[in-house]
């Protein structure tokens, strides 16, 4: 790809990448500073101040994350059949998930395929967050186990980058079911002796972190990433006690052992392409 | 936890809001008991006559239940637990406790014993019958040393060549400080890669609440059964509620809405079997309840042992594959591109059929 393309690959070909929001200056949540908002996209949507980590949409993410151009998505068309037929307060699911995908970098609240990452070939798998909150329902089960087959077939490092706020709720059971699925999928590959690097970043709770996303052979995490079990809602309603400083943050994942390393978003690449040819 | 009892104090059962018929005729045949005692009147004949309406009634009420009188009978203060399971099904139980890392966690039970004559070893969430036992068992929400402990026991039977049955009834996996630091999710995570390939049968059972991921931690397996009354969800009603309703007395409405029954979960595939329970629910007759589950297990091991380990872990892993396949579909534009693609490779086929067909002709 011709170097002046540069700006225009959205991680890949088939949408054009979003317009930034209106307005030049955002507010970082992190040090409440007012920050120029090219100088934090130029940034990967990090703050230049504080190294707050913006939420990103899976375009970005795969475009801050794969070589340029490399990524080759499958399964695009894939859609929820609404197993329920789910409506609530007068609305349906099929409303929600319609108003969603106008939000969303695709189809659904993840996005698979194959891409390299520094020259490494890799499956890759990114979850989007403006998708129904990332939520995993059936379709995210189904285009996550298509990634992990293709690892195993062609002997790819699997890498899946969670942000989700757990399993799906319109769908029910079947996407309870849908842990258990990846989670055995993710069994073959590791029989299969496949490298499967998980990455976290804000936020990942519920029945992702439940199920494959804790199941990395090394799982890596971004900068106060919220990676939990239940809600920080949840547990105050619970318990009904004050939660403690950065409770749940990567940070305090790293203290208690359960991630292996919190690495900036502008070093994700080079750790990731470090790791493979270690493992592989 | 809502108890949802009736101010009825005559009698020691306790009725769910939508069994008042049942909860008449009860008052009905016990003043007439005590009639007949009192003035030595015979009044068998009515009292018969009650009884069968009332069987009627049970019939009626509990024929068509709505997934929110589901879940109360599922909850029933009386509803038998995993102790009263292990009491009347599993002969000479020995409990192992300890998770080898950091604790015991009483709110799963796990231990050896016999299911008829099969050995097998036995887990399962205990909420506990009185308040100090369920504070003490946490009401059945396990923390990551139950699963931990669940998973190192079900190990250990792997070793032995030991069947593993699971009797599932937990409202979720508990949302705690201590919890979130010893990795809930991660022990939950771990519990569900294991199960998948355990070199032994695997049998689920939800005996009352299924409860999310605290449900599936000790569920993934070759046979998924349901008693008729309870409920597998992926979160709870009241959980739902609070989040699309944005309020947490719509309860009702969210399970109607998360089609959580027996019934839907057959249709929907996840479930093998739905255990029928007695007239009533499984907490007017424990005996009947618990007898019909031990003929599950003994029925499905028997057939689960017939069976080859390489197509026992194959079909396992078939049919966590295909959960939620079918709910899956191509999207309109996907459909079309699909039409596209197959009309232009017949195109392609017609053609090179067209230009073989002279030189097959030939020859």
């Amino acid at each position: 790809m011709a170097k002046d393309n540069k700006s225009q690959w959205d991680g890949f070909s088939l949408k054009p990448r979003r317009e930034m929001p209106e307005g030049l200056w955002v507010k970082c949540p992190g040090c409440e500073k007012t920050i120029y908002k090219k100088k934090a996209v130029e940034n990967r949507d990090v703050c230049p101040e504080c190294d707050y980590h913006f939420r990103i949409g899976a375009a970005d993410r795969i475009r801050y994350l794969a070589d340029e151009g490399s990524f080759e998505q499958i399964h695009t068309e894939m859609v929820s059949a609404d197993p329920l037929d789910f409506h609530f307060r007068g609305t349906t699911y099929k409303d929600r998930a319609a108003a969603a995908e106008t939000r969303a970098a695709g189809k659904e609240a993840i996005l698979v395929g194959k891409a390299f990452i520094k020259g490494r070939g890799v499956s890759l798998a990114v979850m989007d967050f403006n998708y129904l909150g990332g939520s995993m329902g059936a379709v995210v089960g189904e285009k996550l186990c298509a990634a992990i087959d293709k690892a195993i077939e062609e002997k790819l490092p699997l890498i899946v980058v969670s942000a989700s706020g757990g399993a799906r709720m319109h769908e029910g059971v079947v996407s309870l079911g849908q842990m258990a699925k990846t989670s055995a999928a993710l069994a073959r590959l590791d029989d299969a002796g496949g490298l499967f690097i998980s990455i976290l970043t804000d936020p990942t709770t519920g029945g992702v972190t439940a199920s494959f996303a804790m199941l990395g052979d090394v799982i890596i995490a971004e900068p106060k990433a919220l990676i939990g079990f239940a809600g920080p809602r949840t547990i105050l309603e619970t318990i009904k006690v004050e939660l403690p400083e950065g409770f749940q943050r990567a940070e305090f994942l790293l203290e208690h052992g359960f991630v292996d390393m919190i690495v900036h978003r502008k070093d994700m690449r080079s750790e990731i392409a470090r790791l493979i040819d270690y493992t592989c | 936890m809502t108890e949802d009892t009736n101010d009825n104090t005559n009698t020691n059962c306790n009725y769910l809001s939508f069994e008042d018929g049942i909860a008449d005729i009860d008052r009905q045949i016990a003043e007439l008991s005590s009639l007949s005692q009192k003035e030595g009147t015979d009044n068998s004949s009515k009292i018969r006559k009650l009884q069968r309406a009332q069987v009627a009634e049970f019939k009626r009420i509990y024929s068509s239940l709505s997934p929110w009188q589901t879940v109360q009978v599922s909850r029933h203060p009386q509803r038998p637990l995993f102790g009263d399971y292990l009491n009347l099904m599993v002969k000479d139980f020995r409990q192992l406790h300890g998770d080898r890392t950091f604790g015991d966690d009483p709110a799963m039970v796990c231990g050896l014993g016999h299911i008829g004559r099969e050995k097998v070893m036995i887990i399962g969430q205990n909420k506990g019958r009185e308040t100090k036992e369920k504070i003490k068992c946490n009401f059945g929400c396990p923390n990551p040393e139950g699963y931990r402990k669940a998973l190192s026991k079900m190990k250990l039977a792997e070793k032995f060549n030991i069947p593993i049955v699971t009797l599932i009834d937990t409202p979720g996996a508990y949302p705690g400080i201590g919890a979130e630091e010893r990795g809930q999710a991660q022990a939950i995570a771990v519990n569900l890669m294991e199960m998948s390939r355990l070199k032994v049968p695997v049998i689920c059972i939800v005996i009352g609440e299924g409860g999310s991921g605290g449900a599936l931690g000790i569920g993934v397996g070759d046979r998924f059964a349901i008693l008729e009354f309870a409920y597998y969800s992926v979160i709870s009603p009241e959980g739902c509620a609070a989040i699309l309703w944005r309020d947490g007395s719509k309860a009702p409405e969210a399970a109607e809405a998360l089609k959580l029954t027996s019934s839907e979960l057959q249709r929907l595939g996840l479930a093998d079997a739905i255990i029928p329970e007695p007239l009533g629910g499984a907490h007017r007759n424990i005996h009947d309840t618990v007898y019909s589950v031990e003929q599950y297990i003994i029925k499905s091991l028997r057939q689960l042992k017939r069976t080859k380990l390489e197509n026992l872990l194959d079909t396992r892993y078939k049919k966590l594959r295909a959960i939620g396949t079918a709910a899956t579909k191509l999207s309109e534009a996907g459909v079309a591109a699909e039409r596209i693609k197959a009309s232009a490779e017949n195109f392609i086929k017609k053609g090179k059929a067209a230009e073989t067909k002279p030189a097959t002709t030939k020859i």
